[in-house]
């Protein structure tokens, strides 16, 4: 028993270094507190809906975010905006509907149930405004890159003059924690960009926080339920593990061999 | 199998068990005599046989929300995570579920390669467990092209273009494959059919693999064939299900931590990207499981070889019973084998440790002596070893060594008399 312990450890163990240091190469990223991690983590409300404010004001002038819809922002686990909140913000929105009884397509303002709305009509559309790179989706963006918030957070505040020896086409930045160091989107952040209502200074720090933990909500908007529910059904497993545990000795003691 | 002849109690259960032995088979499993200095490493059956159900489970659910189209597959993953009730839980069990599944297979191959529980009599045992193996594998990638991410898609285009190295045909059977001319939405429909198909392979293949178990009955640590029912022995219910419970749970505990904590640890960041034909990512790799063979896939530079050095290594496997000339089953008689068992393991390990690193320089050095080495260890070190290694004296009985007696050598039957 005690050497199975150990070497299946042992085997999980080496499991985890395989994984971690399959995600290519290891960059030293900004760090921060983040609230969502840990066995207990949840999100700050007021950080998403600060998150919520920036993304709006700054990264949906090119960045979609097609997966999300204006409930969403309302929901339980996300940044809770009161109904009459969420609703005001849908309606700030201008959808195309249709075709009508006449078989017209007309515009109206946004409702709950509708996805967000899109910057470009389409992906050509989208690389024709941003010199043929395309502002990707941020709908699932933090999972989708390795270094997840860590490297989003970083990624914003990473950029810098480009050092000598360093040449940049038209158009492009240097940014310290971009793969290959050259960026098409110049830096979106920029003190004060976005005027926060609940009075924090908008830094571009305390920005890139908001904004990576509302895009990581956008990415994972059961996170918290996850952890809540993961929490209960370990213990729920400890215990019953337990009691199995002194059930099987109990059944093996009639035996004379070991468990 | 000696059971006595069960007789139900009831009239009905008589009337109904003499048309159809249902009665009698589940008499059988109950009573099933199973050696009871099994240790640990013999629960990952039973965790298997909850892995395979699991997944089973899972994978119905989510076919019930997936949309197999291109167009659409990845957007109804997302919908799954985000708008299916629970739709998030069971699609991470369901991911993590598969490399739990491989965790668990892994541990329950290099056990038998340990007790020797693939020798005679449980030739055909073994065979059926490569074949269910190879199944997870090919089950594991369809399923893994399935939420149609761009590791999803470029994993896909690598492991069908191997079958362009086959001479003449190679082209034709690549495009058959694909069904077109690359990895597009008639690959991704007859993915989804293969995937949905395979798991039932399986569950049946596994029937068979318990069947056949249940004829010679359970290796044991021990190795040696044992008298059944005796004191050797304890029935399987309660003895068994109860221990195999208990692991079984322990490891829920773990595979609870990767869904509830790090749903996406084992996966590829590239495969939240949507499939993109038109952009290839930095580095294609395939899960975890895989990387053994990637590894040495990669470390011929052959394109032909190399698949035939990958199918080998998995099919190597299936000769084994006659590659190890050995007559004795457990490692634990065999001081030579066991060194030569671990440095197995090290190796198999090194081989996916390189299989996730780019194949160039040192790298590439080690994949080649650490695939030259393992097929050394089943070609000429296993063959060779039962010839040359001198065995250390097997107990008769198993209830010997459980009761703390030296192996006393006038008990014993050395390696001479069994080969008699």
């Amino acid at each position: 028993m005690k050497n199975f312990i150990k070497l299946f450890s042992i085997l999980v163990l080496f499991f985890f270094t395989i994984t971690q240091s399959n995600s290519a190469e290891k960059i030293d990223y900004l760090k921060t507190d983040w609230s969502f991690k840990g066995l207990f983590g949840k999100f700050d409300r007021g950080s998403l809906q600060r998150g919520y404010q920036v993304y709006t004001e700054v990264c949906a002038a090119c960045h979609s975010m097609k997966y999300l819809s204006y409930r969403n922002l309302g929901e339980k686990g996300g940044p809770e905006f009161s109904e009459a909140e969420t609703k005001a913000i849908a309606a700030s929105f201008e959808v195309t509907d249709g075709p009508n009884a006449d078989g017209e397509m007309f515009e109206r303002p946004a409702k709950l149930s509708d996805k967000f709305v899109m910057p470009y009509e389409n992906v050509k559309a989208a690389q024709a405004a941003n010199g043929g790179a395309y502002p990707p989706d941020m709908s699932v963006l933090v999972k989708a890159r390795g270094g997840g918030v860590d490297y989003i957070y970083s990624l914003l505040q990473g950029y810098e003059e480009a050092p000598s020896g360093v040449t940049l086409d038209e158009g492009v930045h240097y940014n310290k924690y971009m793969y290959g160091n050259k960026i098409r989107m110049s830096a979106p952040l920029s003190e004060d960009i976005v005027e926060y209502g609940d009075g924090t200074k908008a830094t571009v720090e305390q920005m890139s926080k908001d904004v990576t933990t509302f895009l990581m909500w956008a990415a994972e908007p059961h996170l918290e339920a996850r952890h809540q529910m993961g929490f209960k059904a370990i213990v729920y497993l400890i215990i019953l593990t337990i009691l199995v545990y002194f059930s099987m000795k109990k059944v093996w003691s009639r035996v004379e061999s070991e468990v | 199998m000696s059971d006595h002849e069960y007789v139900p109690s009831s009239k009905f259960g008589k009337w109904f068990n003499d048309r159809l032995p249902l009665l009698t088979l589940a008499s059988h499993l109950t009573d099933y005599p199973t050696p009871k200095n099994l240790n640990y490493w013999w629960t990952f059956g039973g965790i298997l046989t909850f892995c395979l159900i699991t997944q089973i489970v899972t994978g119905l659910t989510l076919a019930m929300h997936y949309i197999a189209h291109a167009d659409m597959a990845f957007e109804s993953v997302e919908h799954i995570m985000r708008d299916v009730n629970y739709g998030w839980l069971i699609r991470y069990i369901h991911a993590n579920g598969a490399s739990m599944f491989f965790l668990a297979v892994y541990i329950h191959i290099f056990r038998s390669l340990f007790y020797g529980s693939y020798k005679s009599p449980r030739e055909i045992i073994w065979i059926i467990g490569i074949i269910i193996y190879l199944l997870m594998m090919a089950a594991a990638f369809m399923g893994y092209v399935l939420p149609w991410g761009q590791m999803s898609f470029w994993g896909a285009t690598v492991i069908t273009n191997l079958f362009s190295a086959i001479p003449l045909v190679g082209e034709g059977i690549v495009t058959w494959l694909w069904g077109g001319y690359s990895v597009d939405n008639p690959t991704l429909t007859r993915f989804f059919t293969l995937h949905y198909l395979i798991p039932f392979l399986i569950l049946g293949l596994v029937v068979l693999h318990i069947w056949a178990l249940h004829v010679p009955g359970n290796n044991n640590p021990v190795g040696i064939d044992i008298k059944k029912p005796s004191k050797d022995t304890v029935p399987f219910h309660p003895y068994i299900v109860i221990k195999d419970g208990f692991a079984l749970l322990m490891f829920m505990i773990v595979f609870a931590f990767f869904v509830f904590y790090s749903p996406n640890i084992l996966g590829h960041a590239d495969n939240y990207i949507e499939a993109n034909p038109m952009v290839t990512p930095a580095h294609i790799v395939p899960e975890w499981y895989l990387l053994p063979f990637y590894a040495i896939l990669r470390s011929v530079p052959d394109k032909l070889l190399g698949v035939v050095a990958m199918l080998s290594a998995i099919l190597i496997l299936a000769a084994l019973p006659w590659l190890d000339t050995s007559k004795i089953r457990s490692a634990v008689f065999r001081p030579l084998y066991k060194q030569f068992y671990w440095i197995l393991v090290a190796d198999v390990l090194i081989l996916g440790y390189i299989g996730a690193m780019p194949a160039e320089g040192l790298y590439l050095l080690i994949a080649r002596v650490a695939t030259a080495y393992y097929f050394l260890h089943f070609l000429v070190i296993l063959p060779v070893l039962g010839f040359k290694e001198k065995t250390i004296p097997v107990p008769l009985s198993i209830t010997e060594p459980i009761l703390g007696g030296s192996p006393n050598l006038a008990m014993a039957k050395n390696k001479e008399s069994l080969n008699k």
